[in-house]
């Protein structure tokens, strides 16, 4: 742990040198197959799951996505790099990016889409009839009631994309691509076991303060009525009592 | 006038939650549908603005064909109150109220401004107004609901059960609210509950239906209660009709009978001098009557005057202008045996005995029939 801690404090590994990019750049580079890959997942589930949600048809496709969890992602990557990497014609990393961020997709759906369609399905059902009974078309019900009523879920299926993705984005170094995995696999083939704890801590670190960056857009963006913030307590207080007092003076 | 020209839903599966209804809801007046789980009355409610499409017949607004228009457009010219409120949680109370006319295209300012009136027209403090649905008792949660409803001034309110889901006390206040928020306003207005109390209480008109979705009976409360069609309604209107009947029946030329006073704070020797009876009843300075002061509540009194304390509260008060059902209960309540009639400002007129009492109901029942007081049938 402390060769760890000396490796992670040396300057040399926070620069680039000529031909191993330095710590921040393999950062970068994670960070940059993370969010691409929950860019992607989340243009596909987020819309799907509203629909989904929304009209109760196609529960089955939830289902199903929420099976692709079990596909063990290492073996899955191997597959693809044989199957898929040999049609990409491209240059550069395309042929590794792309298998890898397949399966980095792959493991961000199955939580936006279960918990985007859950958050539209628990909408209590006199909120939606209310709705509908004012005069809300569909989209309005959709948009102006039953989203940011599900955002807390919405939000909290994202925030566990994103940390399953970032601890899983390792993988991309196995097919030769950069991110902080780099650390994980040479350290394990060079034996040098303080650059692999060094590796997964960065990672750790990185996860924690993404989440921790979604925990405030979420207190942010969640309306206090539906999240149960309401600040002060003298409020609820004087709720009560404005109660109590129109009790009391019920008309003969 | 909302009218229902032979109405009938049938469901796939070929259950028929409504049979042929043929109702008609007069403008300004509450229509109310009442009967036991499964009579459809729910439905009905629902058909008049298209949460459910009849699958034949017609219903009416105004003449006019509901089915002819968008049901979006028709649902906002048409209140909607339910049971469990239904309020947005992620909206405020102010911002909820609004709905109606923000959807209508209403800048904010104007809908928000419109909404902190109706609040207080509620009976709500506008300190509520930046509170959320979950920070209100279920009571406010209701008042809010109807608020909303009526934020866009439709002329037309659908109410399904909105006072069922509150406790007994609260139903009863938002209830006179409600009939005091309709005297200013005179919507039209369908009311749909499965408590025939609710329905005397409420109703312009009852429109009883049993299960299967058929109409039994249209009638004024007064009619209904003296005149069930069949054995059905007579089982679901209940027992004590006679008595509630009376509830209709108006109070003309009280002879009421003067009552001796002390008011609050005069000597106990006052009070025990005007003991008639051994009772004497007690009034406030403006001469509002505070309750009855006994020979044994003016022995045992700690002061030397008379204070709230030493009062019996048993007796309920009739008004001068109110049914005879209130004056008969106010001289059976009282403890004295003399029920006390207040004027409209409740101050105190005279007292009545029970024997007075049935004496007026005596008369009124040997009227011919149709009678003052059942005036209302439509």
């Amino acid at each position: 742990m402390s060769n760890a801690l000396t490796w992670l404090t040396d300057p040399v590994n926070w620069q680039d040198q000529l031909g191993t990019p330095g710590i921040p750049t393999q950062l970068g580079n994670h960070l940059a197959y993370s969010l691409a890959a929950v860019a992607i997942a989340t243009v596909i589930a987020f819309p799907l799951g509203l629909l989904i949600g929304h009209t109760g048809r196609g529960t089955p496709v939830v289902t199903f996505a929420n099976g692709l969890r079990a596909l063990p992602t290492l073996g899955l990557l191997i597959l693809l790099y044989v199957v898929v990497s040999p049609h990409i014609s491209g240059r550069g990393d395309a042929p590794y990016l792309v298998p890898t961020e397949i399966v980095l997709v792959l493991l961000a759906i199955p939580p936006v889409l279960g918990n985007t369609c859950a958050g539209v399905q628990n909408v209590d059902p006199a909120v939606r009839d209310a709705s509908v009974g004012m005069g809300m078309t569909g989209r309005e019900v959709l948009f102006r009631v039953e989203l940011p009523i599900a955002l807390p879920l919405v939000l909290s299926g994202l925030r566990s994309a994103v940390l399953q993705v970032v601890a899983t984005a390792t993988v991309a170094a196995y097919v030769g691509l950069g991110g902080i995995g780099r650390y994980l696999y040479d350290g394990l083939a060079a034996r040098d076991f303080a650059q692999m704890t060094g590796g997964a801590v960065l990672v750790a670190a990185l996860a924690l303060v993404l989440d921790g960056v979604l925990a405030g857009v979420q207190r942010y963006a969640v309306s206090p009525g539906v999240s149960g913030r309401f600040g002060t307590g003298p409020a609820q207080a004087g709720a009560r009592v404005a109660e109590a007092a129109g009790k009391a003076s019920v008309p003969a | 006038m909302i009218v229902f020209e032979s109405v009938t839903k049938r469901y796939p599966g070929g259950t028929v939650a409504v049979d042929h209804l043929d109702l008609e809801a007069p403008k300004g007046r509450i229509t109310v549908l009442v009967g036991p789980s499964g009579c459809g009355k729910t439905t009905s409610l629902r058909m008049v603005n298209r949460m459910v499409e009849p699958t034949s017949g017609r219903v009416l607004i105004d003449g006019a064909d509901t089915a002819a228009s968008p049901p979006a457009a028709l649902r906002r010219g048409i209140g909607y109150v339910i049971q469990h409120s239904g309020l947005l949680p992620h909206r405020t109370v102010l911002d909820n109220i609004a709905t109606v006319p923000l959807l209508l295209g209403t800048d904010r300012r104007r809908a928000r401004s419109r909404a902190m009136e109706l609040l207080e027209r509620v009976g709500l403090t506008p300190a509520l107004a930046k509170r959320y649905p979950a920070q209100l008792s279920g009571g406010q949660q209701q008042r809010v609901g109807v608020a909303r409803a009526l934020a866009a001034d439709p002329p037309v309110m659908l109410m399904d059960e909105p006072f069922s889901a509150v406790d007994p006390v609260v139903r009863e206040q938002l209830q006179n609210e409600f009939l005091r928020l309709q005297e200013e306003l005179g919507k039209t207005i369908v009311f749909v509950t499965h408590d025939i109390d609710e329905a005397i209480k409420l109703g312009d008109r009852i429109a009883v239906l049993r299960v299967g979705g058929r109409l039994a009976q249209v009638a004024s409360p007064a009619e209904l209660l003296a005149r069930p069609v069949d054995a059905f309604v007579a089982a679901f209107v209940g027992r004590d009709r006679g008595y509630r009947a009376l509830g209709f029946a108006a109070v003309s030329s009280l002879p009421f009978e003067r009552e001796e006073t002390v008011r609050l704070g005069e000597a106990l020797a006052t009070a025990r001098d005007r003991l008639n009876g051994g009772w004497v009843l007690v009034v406030d300075a403006e001469d509002r009557p505070q309750g009855w002061l006994s020979e044994d509540g003016a022995r045992l009194a700690a002061q030397e005057t008379v204070t709230e304390d030493a009062l019996n509260l048993g007796g309920t008060l009739a008004t001068e202008d109110g049914s005879l059902r209130e004056l008969l209960d106010a001289a059976l309540s009282s403890p004295s045996g003399r029920g006390v009639v207040t004027d409209g400002e409740g101050r105190l007129l005279g007292s009545i005995s029970p024997s007075t009492a049935v004496r007026l109901i005596e008369e009124r029942s040997s009227a011919p029939a149709g009678a003052p007081g059942t005036g209302e049938e439509a």
